[in-house]
């Protein structure tokens, strides 16, 4: 090669946008979970009997609610390299609470606030342990997984609180007009959509990411690494407990097994939807693919008749499948490409 | 590693994911070649049992009954339901089983409200539900082994009498939550109180419907009464585990034990003298009862009104009661005489 | 965060390093809450039945945590070992009461190999595709509790399919010590000096606290990792057979929720969570800690409901002390380096 061609091609340009815009599209993680989700609908649609049916649709909404809603600060969270494990007993704590204001003849709204006012004030205590207090996020999460899951089943006791407002719990369960889409669609398409524009589109959410690739870059890129982290424990906490309302209303419930062993499908569809568990990489549509896709798998094999044994099975090795698949060809790619690499640079 | 570095992070090429999930939804296609698919017939006899949770001795006796009754007057049998018990693990599979276009539900309710939307929408839709065992606030009628307080009446008459009316007794239950194991607590007080004065009830205490849990319920329950004379354990996972810590220690025979239990499970401790007697309705008849109920739904035959009637099979004519409820019959009693009879 | 500071002259310092230890620490607390309740109800420790519970029931979790311990000090985590736990239980009753032609120790020898292998799964998984431990584990804590519920199915392991003789193991003491907690401590023993005292131990230690430096020292890194999991299997499995024999009862749920008490017992007894340090005796002292003061809160009547709570709190609190006294010693090392420098 010569001196005048490498200056008609700079080799760090050709590096990143070596391939077309729409090529970069299709090959992002993104684009190959909407792949497997289109396949495995379709596959359904056509093989699984009853399948094909608008109520599907609703009743995949309404019951995988919380897991679609608490998987977006829980994305949030992981990206910037640590994990929220107490969000299933959150969300009980929230629906004790909620139950027991609304017991002692407190209204709705003003339980509610002071629910998801106590929601943020747990993911507070996160928060501080982690950011303040320096510990680990995992083992900080184990115990407050453990502590507000007592909390929630030692405040209620042998007692569940059930009347709540008929109009409102019914009134939940509604489609919006004639779609199949439940009403609980609205809260959550605003919420998605809030979460990508915060994570995607603004320097808080860069600064997420910059977090999860190393917090002395991020603490020199000027980051605010530990007021960021304690931020997304915040909004964890107030999610979890807002979802624990809805939960509470929706099922008419309250109740303090509620949400228990949520915390663990929603890391699963997080890590199924591509988000690193190192941090730094993954993003909100890709994690609410993977949550999509465990709801449609598990509807279409329940339909199927598959049991729920078989379920678990199934998600089981769909999540292992599907990290060590893409890491596999991530290093073919890799291969591939640091060939090109070393071919372009040993030319030079 | 600075080329490394400069390489777009984002990229991905995720086919071997697509390609796995791909495989994982062909195989549910599969298996859903293999479920047939509505009814035949002029009646929709497409019955689901719905135990509160797959992998308890005390629903697969009752669930084999259903089976045989469903069997018998030629419907099609299923069961599904979740791995463990929760609240609202039963929601998704009533769901199901209304997409499925089921002609009746037989379920044994995890949680009295929780499930209720769900089978609301599964009555609206056509769908007979029935419950048995525990009750939930929506259902055309509700199968109950024993009244309430016929269980709680024969296990304080049991009680009372090994103990001859004095003493101090615990109780040991299931899953705090629990419906119908809160109801005969309760009962059990009332008529130990009215009963046998004599009696104290000092604490109740919970295993949650695991072996390990239940055990360790009933250690700590004889370290904080070490004088205590006897323990009602309404629950057959909890007088299991009762059994087996007092037969293996110094308490055994001192302390009264009694409950509901599966002789299956029992019949060890009641050979070594652990146990003298516990009570139990005959599982698979209160399933096969249920079978019947619902399909005398299904007919028409029965709205679930007070005074409605149907037959069942062997068990013969049946009366609907007060709140839409059958009571299956007396509690049968198991003792060294009779304990080799039984096989659930 | 090495737990290993180099010992100075002195025997002030000496005191000082037995003060910090963690075991140490735990071993108080136990006494206290031992004391507490004995006093309130003399027959928990002071009666048969009450001393031979006390060290009964923990051996299961003894052993599940060891595992655990040795895959965190890795800087690894293994989520699986509730499955694990119960799949192994059910196999080992499954044999016994199936084939009662087998002898007792051919079942133990193949329920320990099933555990072996369901770990070296986990590990050849993680080793070999560098995907992290969390997300494989994650994978197999399902997939094994999926098998299991789906062989289980509602053929449970009730006491009368037993051998006797076997029964008897779970309950039987060799003076006042039952059989159980005997092959606990003796597991602890041997793990414990191997961790210590083999190479492979303490390159397990090397490779948690810099897997970068691991490598670039030359250390066979997937080997090690490989090696921790199946570790945790076969302690695992071990495990499967001691609960069998300890409650001689088996449905399909079966150790859920113990991949969590696991955790909890590692980091309570001091092994961090990220890694490279920790030692087994503490890892034994936090599930006995663990097992005990659940057992002392049945013991004095607070109500089961709360359990849970407390257990929450002594693991935030562990942690919580934990990060304290290396901030101090931190701040300690650092002024005394900056006075010798003067």
């Amino acid at each position: 090669m010569t001196a005048t061609e490498l200056k008609g091609t700079p080799v760090r340009d050709y590096l990143l946008h070596d391939k077309p815009f729409w090529r970069r599209i299709l090959q992002s993680r993104e684009a190959g979970l909407i792949g497997a989700l289109v396949v495995v609908v379709v596959l359904s649609i056509s093989f699984v009997p009853n399948f094909g049916q608008p109520i599907t649709l609703t009743y995949l909404v309404q019951t995988n609610f919380p897991i679609f809603v608490m998987l977006l600060p829980m994305t949030l969270i992981v990206v910037a390299g640590e994990i929220d494990l107490s969000v299933g007993s959150v969300l009980g704590v929230s629906s004790v609470v909620f139950g027991l204001l609304y017991d002692a003849k407190f209204s709705l709204v003003l339980a509610a606030i002071i629910a998801v006012l106590i929601g943020a004030g747990i993911g507070a205590f996160n928060g501080f342990l982690v950011t303040v207090v320096g510990l680990p996020s995992l083992a900080v999460t184990i115990g407050t997984l453990a502590l507000f899951r007592g909390v929630a089943v030692g405040l209620l006791g042998t007692t569940a609180i059930t009347d709540f407002p008929v109009d409102i719990t019914t009134n939940l369960q509604n489609t919006i007009g004639a779609s199949p889409f439940p009403i609980l669609t609205i809260p959550f398409v605003i919420l998605t959509i809030i979460f990508i524009v915060i994570l995607q589109f603004t320097s808080f959410g860069r600064g997420i990411y910059a977090i999860g690739l190393g917090h002395e870059t991020a603490h020199f890129s000027g980051v605010t690494v530990q007021r960021t982290k304690f931020v997304l424990y915040v909004i964890s906490g107030l999610v979890a407990a807002a979802v624990g309302v809805v939960f509470t209303l929706e099922y008419d419930n309250s109740i303090g097994s509620n949400g228990i062993g949520d915390e663990l499908l929603v890391v699963t569809a997080v890590v199924l939807g591509g988000v690193s568990t190192f941090g730094g990489r993954g993003t909100v549509l890709g994690a609410i693919v993977g949550g999509l896709l465990i709801a449609v798998l598990t509807s279409a094999l329940q339909l199927a008749g598959v049991g729920s044994n078989g379920i678990s099975v199934v998600t089981g090795s769909a999540l292992i499948l599907s990290v060590i698949g893409s890491r596999v060809l991530e290093g073919l790619t890799r291969g591939r490409r640091e060939k090109k690499i070393a071919a372009a640079i040993g030319g030079e | 590693m600075f080329l490394r570095n400069m390489l777009p992070r984002k990229r991905r090429v995720v086919l071997g994911a697509l390609a796995a999930v791909a495989a994982v939804a062909v195989l549910a296609g599969c298996a859903s070649s293999t479920g047939k698919s509505s009814g035949s017939g002029s009646k929709n006899y497409k019955i689901a049992f719905v135990p509160k949770s797959l992998g308890n001795n005390y629903f697969k006796a009752s669930d084999s009954g259903g089976s045989t009754a469903v069997k018998k007057f030629g419907g099609s049998y299923q069961e599904v339901a979740p791995a463990t018990a929760s609240p609202t693990g039963q929601v998704s599979f009533v769901q199901t089983l209304t997409q499925q276009r089921v002609g009746g539900i037989v379920l044994a309710a995890d949680d009295p409200q929780a499930a209720c939307t769900a089978l609301n929408a599964a009555m609206k839709a056509g769908v007979k539900v029935v419950t048995f065992d525990s009750d939930t606030n929506c259902r055309s009628l509700f199968v109950n082994q024993v009244t309430p307080k016929g269980i709680a009446k024969s296990l304080v008459n049991l009680t009372g009498k090994a103990l001859n009316g004095k003493g101090t007794v615990a109780i040991e239950s299931g899953g705090p939550n629990a419906t119908n194991l809160n109801l005969w607590i309760k009962y059990i007080k009332s008529y130990m109180a009215s009963l046998y004065p004599g009696i104290t009830i000092v604490t109740t205490v919970y295993g949650n419907d695991d072996a390990q849990q239940s055990l360790d319920a009933a250690t700590g329950l004889l370290q904080k009464y070490p004088s205590l004379n006897g323990i009602i354990a309404p629950d057959t996972v909890a007088v299991a585990a009762a059994a087996r810590y007092l037969s293996t220690s110094q308490y055994k025979g001192k302390v009264y034990l009694t409950g509901l239990g599966l002789p299956s499970e029992m019949r060890s401790y009641i050979k070594d003298g652990t146990v003298t007697q516990f009570a139990l309705w005959d599982p698979s008849n209160l399933g096969y009862l249920a079978a019947y109920a619902d399909k005398a739904l299904i007919d028409g035959t029965i709205t679930g009104k007070k005074g409605d009637t149907f037959t069942a099979g062997k068990l013969g004519k049946y009366t609907v009661g007060a709140h839409q409820t059958v009571i299956l019959g007396p509690p049968t009693v198991f003792d060294k005489s009779n304990i080799d009879n039984y096989n659930f | 965060m090495s737990t290993q500071t180099p010992t100075r002259r002195g025997a002030p310092e000496w005191l000082k390093a037995i003060a910090k230890s963690r075991e140490l620490s735990i071993v108080i607390v136990l006494v206290v809450i031992l004391a507490f309740t004995t006093s309130a109800h003399p027959t928990f420790l002071f009666s048969p039945d009450g001393w031979r519970e006390f060290l009964r029931t923990p051996s299961v979790l003894i052993l599940i945590a060891v595992g655990e311990g040795i895959v965190i000090i890795t800087r690894n985590i293994d989520l699986s070992v509730g499955s694990t736990l119960g799949l192994t239980a059910y196999f080992a009753g499954y044999l016994l009461s199936t084939y009662p032609a087998i002898p007792i120790i051919i079942v133990v020898l193949l329920t320990v190999f099933l555990g072996a292998i369901m770990g070296m799964i986990n590990g050849l998984l993680v080793a070999f595709f560098k995907v992290p431990s969390l997300i494989i584990t994650l994978g197999t804590l399902y997939a094994y509790r999926g098998i299991d519920v789906l062989w289980v199915g509602s053929n449970n392991i009730v006491p009368s399919q037993l051998p006797q003789s076997f029964e008897n193991f779970g309950v039987d003491q060799l003076g006042s010590i039952p059989y159980v907690m005997i092959v606990a401590v003796v597991v602890v023993l041997i793990t414990a000096w191997f961790m210590r005292n083999r190479r492979t131990g303490r390159e397990f230690y090397a490779v948690g606290s810099d897997p970068d430096a691991a490598i670039l020292y030359g250390l066979p890194t997937r080997k090690l990792v490989l090696t921790t999991f199946v570790i945790s299997g076969t302690l695992t499995g071990l495990a499967g057979v001691i609960y069998l024999a300890a409650y001689a009862s088996v449905d399909s749920q079966v150790g859920s929720g113990y991949e969590l008490q696991a955790v909890a017992a590692a980091v309570v007894g001091g092994v961090a969570i990220l890694g490279g340090s920790g030692t087994i005796w503490g890892v034994a002292l936090g599930a006995l800690l663990l097992q005990t003061i659940s057992s002392a809160l049945n013991a004095v009547g607070i109500p089961s409901l709360w359990q849970q709570a407390v257990t929450g709190v002594f693991i935030v609190g562990a942690i919580a002390l934990d990060r304290a006294l290396f901030l101090n010693s931190l701040r300690k090392s650092r002024s005394r380096s900056v006075g010798s420098s003067k």
